[in-house]
């Protein structure tokens, strides 16, 4: 980001005219009117280019590949109905391959090469940040549609999944209350990587701010792939004895079948103790017997299972494209949270363009900030301008035996993402604006208006 | 507790201290059938408060419907009556009776949350603890002990005076022992703390840490020395048994994992240590299995018995694969090693992307049929799961069985002269080609037999192999080339050290400490543990 600081203070000094634009993509030696369009379709006639950025082979491929299926279903009923600006879109899918290096390979390929307007793509934080550069260095345009860690905010990316205080923060208030059970211990158990890491480190500030001592936290990690959960599960175990304990689960991918199959069969039940997870949904206990797990948890921003009539289009329009298209897992196929903020974020980016009459990343971008849709999770949701992320309603479910998720818990309405949490320390004043006078992601004064104006929580 | 729990132990007591007499609650039905249909209700008040009147009635005819409560399984009529669903044979049941009956439709599930779970729990245990059988007795009792409705003492008394079966006795003793922990009175304190200490249950850890600890005012919370002696006496017994529990965890959970590793390393010590192909698509041998085990868990729709049907189908099948394999690819690359490393690897990303066309690059769920499920409890606080139990014993069997083939037969007699030398056996009229061919698929066949056992205990998914590749080539390496005993060996070597740094040093590091261990190893003596005397080079 020190790119970024460092155009955008130049942008400030050289040009007070320009006050109204945020800084440009930190190109390194970028003259101050670098405010050029970048990466515009040469024609303004043929179709519009979308790229889709999702593993479709590797150990990611068993969580983006519905992402992709459910990207294209998005775009082809868009262009059913009239396309963007009476053009069609076209979706560019590349193959990144589990393989964090080349999304960013595949990210530079999409925008320099194949001259997307946009692109939806990602999974893993790892991925996130391994093209982050790559859409900042060429004013790229990133919709990231997974719950992540938080702690970042930029000029180029629209975040459409939960930052922690939409998710993870919600689900240890639950289980800390008395309808979740009271929990006084916790084990904070992860896959070993930045996601699972920066969470465990936002909840550990949090439970101290809840008064729950060092001694009363377990924090475990364990690697990408993982599959003999024996010995985690005894020390759970041994660790729950005598307080009500609560695990929160960060392991991702599919290590979750062997972790939960190892607490079916050693008798843990959710009644004695709880698991919540947040990289579990409906698409992943689609590989697991459910039955052992009845009344485990999981906190979303989407539930399959929840009744409105817009979820209920939602999911007849995604298994009319699964049936229509033949996908593996036929009637089996089932919607998820990143699913659902995928199809929010393709929509808002079709209305944004439309409203700006443009595919220029800039235009679309002022744009993109204020669009609201009609969500499958029953609100309106709302893209906040300020920090990129969405307002998002929190849900808290407990898995059914047919492995859907039975709602238990949720909040009157979407709330408003924190991009930086405000339990860590050092994240105290941080703030995540890109509107004038802020301009920025990552500080903690703003950039236009000499220094004096300071952000305000 | 919640005031929920705190007004249906209230009823609980008042049901057992008011003496409710069985018969007279059993004639009464009509209380009875209310609050069952009471539990059908949408709204979970209502539902907390039919558990609370089924614990007062405390007649064990509500067993079923309880039961179904806390698996999903109650329905809502139209009529507004409760029904049992079969999920299996899409029937309704009448929640008394048991018997089919048809229900007025639409059926509206009833979703309870773990909230209404915890409140039913102890009442359904209640209920069981009059079952003849005394396995739920047994079941029902642990679920009291383990802090239910710990006040409802003389529910328990009861209990304990007719019980014959010893260790459902002993749950019970332990139960009313939580009770009495905190009676006023000393000598019942002291006799708690008699049993407690006896059980070693570690769940009264805390609290008996508690008791010891000074108080607000400096002064020990129990004030009577004789039941600190006790309690300092129940807190050393229940901490050594704590420490010995999970070191023969450890070394469990170390046989175990030994189990995994052997069974992924069996078929690789046959094709790569007699045949000394280096097989990189060993590890789809593995995953073919499993998706075998899929394949007949969905043909026989679930059937108990499908995992008997899955072992010789796997079997087959992956032993079909690797003879093709070796007829079409690998005997044309024998005396090449490199050309062969790189064709099994392309052969390997070719099995995993038609995998992931014909089944979808998802996960498939491959359940444990129900005499797999669950475990048995060797200790407190120490639970084997059945399906590990079972993983040991088949890895046994098949280990035995391959040491009977090479070493008994005559073909594995054939086997071990080309093994040793392949132009003498070829001499000797021993067709050396159909000998490679069989000894191939006989080691795919065992890596499908792997994936059987390995679907038992985790993913079944197009890229299951690629995660046990690496552990079978160090067991293979570690144990020595060409040696089922090394294999064997080195599988338990590597199990059991494994799980014993674990504990301290976490998964991530353990795992690294063994590689660290092996390279040491291997540096040291490069023939691994047990070297193959006399052995000619390929």
């Amino acid at each position: 980001m020190r790119h970024t600081n460092l155009v955008g203070l130049l942008l400030a000094g050289a040009s007070v005219a320009a006050c109204s634009q945020p800084p440009a993509a930190p190109a390194p030696g970028a003259a101050p009117a670098a405010a050029a369009p970048a990466a515009a379709p040469a024609d303004d006639k043929g179709p519009i280019k979308v790229g889709i950025l999702h593993s479709l082979s590797g150990t990611m491929a068993i969580s983006e590949t519905s992402l992709k299926d459910v990207a294209l279903m998005t775009i082809e009923e868009i262009n059913e109905a009239g396309g963007v600006l009476g053009r069609k879109l076209e979706p560019v899918v590349v193959d990144p391959a589990s393989n964090w290096p080349l999304f960013a390979e595949k990210a530079r390929d999409l925008i320099q090469n194949q001259k997307v307007a946009v692109t939806f793509g990602c999974w893993t934080s790892v991925s996130r940040k391994s093209v982050l550069p790559v859409y900042e260095e060429l004013n790229g345009l990133l919709f990231y549609p997974v719950q992540y860690e938080g702690e970042e905010s930029s000029w180029n990316v629209f975040y459409t999944g939960a930052a922690p205080n939409q998710q993870a923060i919600p689900a240890v208030e639950y289980l800390m209350g008395k309808k979740g059970g009271g929990a006084k211990r916790w084990v904070l158990l992860g896959t070993d990587y930045v996601y699972p890491r920066t969470t465990n480190k936002i909840l550990r500030y949090f439970l101290h701010s809840k008064g729950v001592a060092d001694e009363d936290i377990m924090e475990k990690y364990t690697p990408f792939g993982h599959s003999d959960y024996q010995t985690i599960v005894a020390d759970i175990k041994k660790f729950s004895t005598g307080k009500r304990t609560a695990v929160v689960s960060t392991i991702n991918g599919d290590s979750n079948v062997p972790f939960y199959k190892e607490l079916g069969n050693q008798g843990i039940k959710a009644t004695d103790i709880p698991v919540v997870a947040f990289s579990v949904g409906e698409e992943e206990l689609r590989g697991i017997d459910t039955k052992p797990l009845v009344g485990q948890l999981a906190a979303w921003n989407y539930f399959e299972s929840i009744d409105n009539p817009t979820n209920k289009a939602f999911i007849d329009k995604w298994m009319a494209y699964v049936k229509k298209n033949n996908l593996p897992g036929g009637d089996k196929r089932v919607t998820n949270d990143p699913m659902e903020a995928t199809y929010i974020g393709i929509h808002m980016w079709a209305q944004a363009v439309e409203q700006a009459h443009s595919t220029n990343v800039d235009a679309v971008r002022q744009a993109v900030g204020y669009q609201h849709f009609a969500g499958p999770d029953g609100f309106d949701i709302t893209m906040d301008a300020e920090n990129h992320h969405l307002h998002k309603p929190v849900y808290i479910g407990e898995v059914k035996a047919d492995g859907q998720f039975h709602v238990v818990w949720k909040t009157d309405g979407p709330i408003k993402a924190q991009a930086w949490s405000p339990y860590i320390p050092d994240d105290k004043g941080k703030i995540a604006n890109w509107l004038y006078p802020w301009a920025c992601g990552n500080c903690t004064a703003a950039k236009f208006g000499g220094g004096t104006v300071t952000a305000s929580k | 507790m919640t005031p929920r729990r705190r007004q249906l132990v209230t009823l609980v007591i008042v049901a057992v201290t008011g003496a409710v007499p069985w018969s007279t609650a059993h004639a009464g039905h009509l209380p009875l059938n209310d609050a069952i249909d009471g539990l059908a209700s949408a709204s979970d008040d209502t539902i907390t408060e039919s558990v609370a009147k089924l614990g007062a009635l405390d007649d064990p005819q509500a067993i079923p419907a309880l039961d179904a409560l806390m698996d999903d399984r109650l329905r809502q009529g139209a009529d507004g009556h409760a029904y049992l669903w079969s999920p299996k044979t899409h029937d309704t049941l009448d929640p008394l009776t048991g018997k089919v009956v048809s229900a007025p439709r639409p059926l509206k599930e009833v979703e309870v949350s773990n909230e209404i779970r915890r409140v039913a729990a102890p009442v359904l245990a209640q209920l069981q603890l009059g079952s003849p059988d005394a396995a739920v007795r047994l079941a029902a009792a642990k679920e009291l002990s383990s802090g239910g409705a710990g006040e409802a003492a003389a529910l328990l008394h009861r209990a304990l005076a007719r019980e014959r079966d010893p260790k459902v006795h002993e749950a019970l003793a332990v139960a009313i022992a939580r009770v009495d922990l905190g009676s006023p009175d000393a000598e019942a304190r002291l006799a708690a703390l008699e049993v407690i200490g006896k059980s070693a249950n570690d769940d009264f850890l805390s609290t008996l840490q508690q008791m010891l600890a000074p108080g607000d005012n400096g002064a020990p919370r129990e004030p009577d020395p004789r039941v600190r002696a006790a309690a300092t006496r129940a807190r050393d017994a229940i901490v050594s048994h704590q420490r010995f529990v999970s070191l023969v965890g450890d070394l469990l959970h170390g046989l175990s994992l030994a189990s995994v590793l052997l069974f992924a390393a069996l078929g690789l010590a046959v094709t790569f240590g007699l045949l000394g192909v280096i097989n990189m698509a060993h590890g789809e041998m593995l995953m073919l299995g499993a998706y075998a085990t899929y394949t007949v868990q969905t043909a026989m729709h679930g059937s108990r018995f499908y995992l008997l049907v899955a072992i010789p189908a796997a079997f087959l099948a992956t032993a079909l694969v690797g003879v093709l394999l070796e007829r079409t690819v690998i005997r044309h690359l024998y005396k090449r090693p490199l050309e062969t490393l790189l064709a099994t690897w392309g052969i390997s990303l070719g099995i995993i992307q038609t995998v992931r066309l014909v089944f979808g690059a998802q996960n498939v769920s491959v359940a444990n049929p129900d005499w797999l499920a669950g475990g048995v409890e060797l200790a407190h606080g120490l639970v084997l799961p059945w399906a590990r139990v079972a993983v040991v014993a088949f890895v046994v069997v098949v280990s035995a069985a391959v040491w009977f083939i090479l070493q008994r037969t005559r073909f594995g007699l054939e086997v071990r002269a080309v093994t040793q030398n392949r132009a003498m056996a070829a001499c000797l009229g021993i067709p050396t080609k159909r000998v490679d061919a069989l000894v191939f698929g006989l080691g795919s066949g065992i890596a499908g037999l792997g994936g059987v056992a390995l679907s038992q205990l985790g993913n079944v998914g197009p890229e299951l192999g690629q995660s046990y590749i690496i552990d079978s080539f160090m067991v293979v390496v570690l144990g020595g080339v060409g040696r089922l005993a090394g294999a064997v060996a080195a599988a338990l070597g590597l199990g059991v050290v494994n799980k014993l740094i674990e504990p301290a040093a976490g998964a991530v590091l353990g795992k690294i400490v063994v590689l660290v261990f092996i390279i040491l190893f291997i540096q040291r003596r490069p023939q691994g543990l047990f070297a193959l005397k006399g052995r000619v080079e390929v």
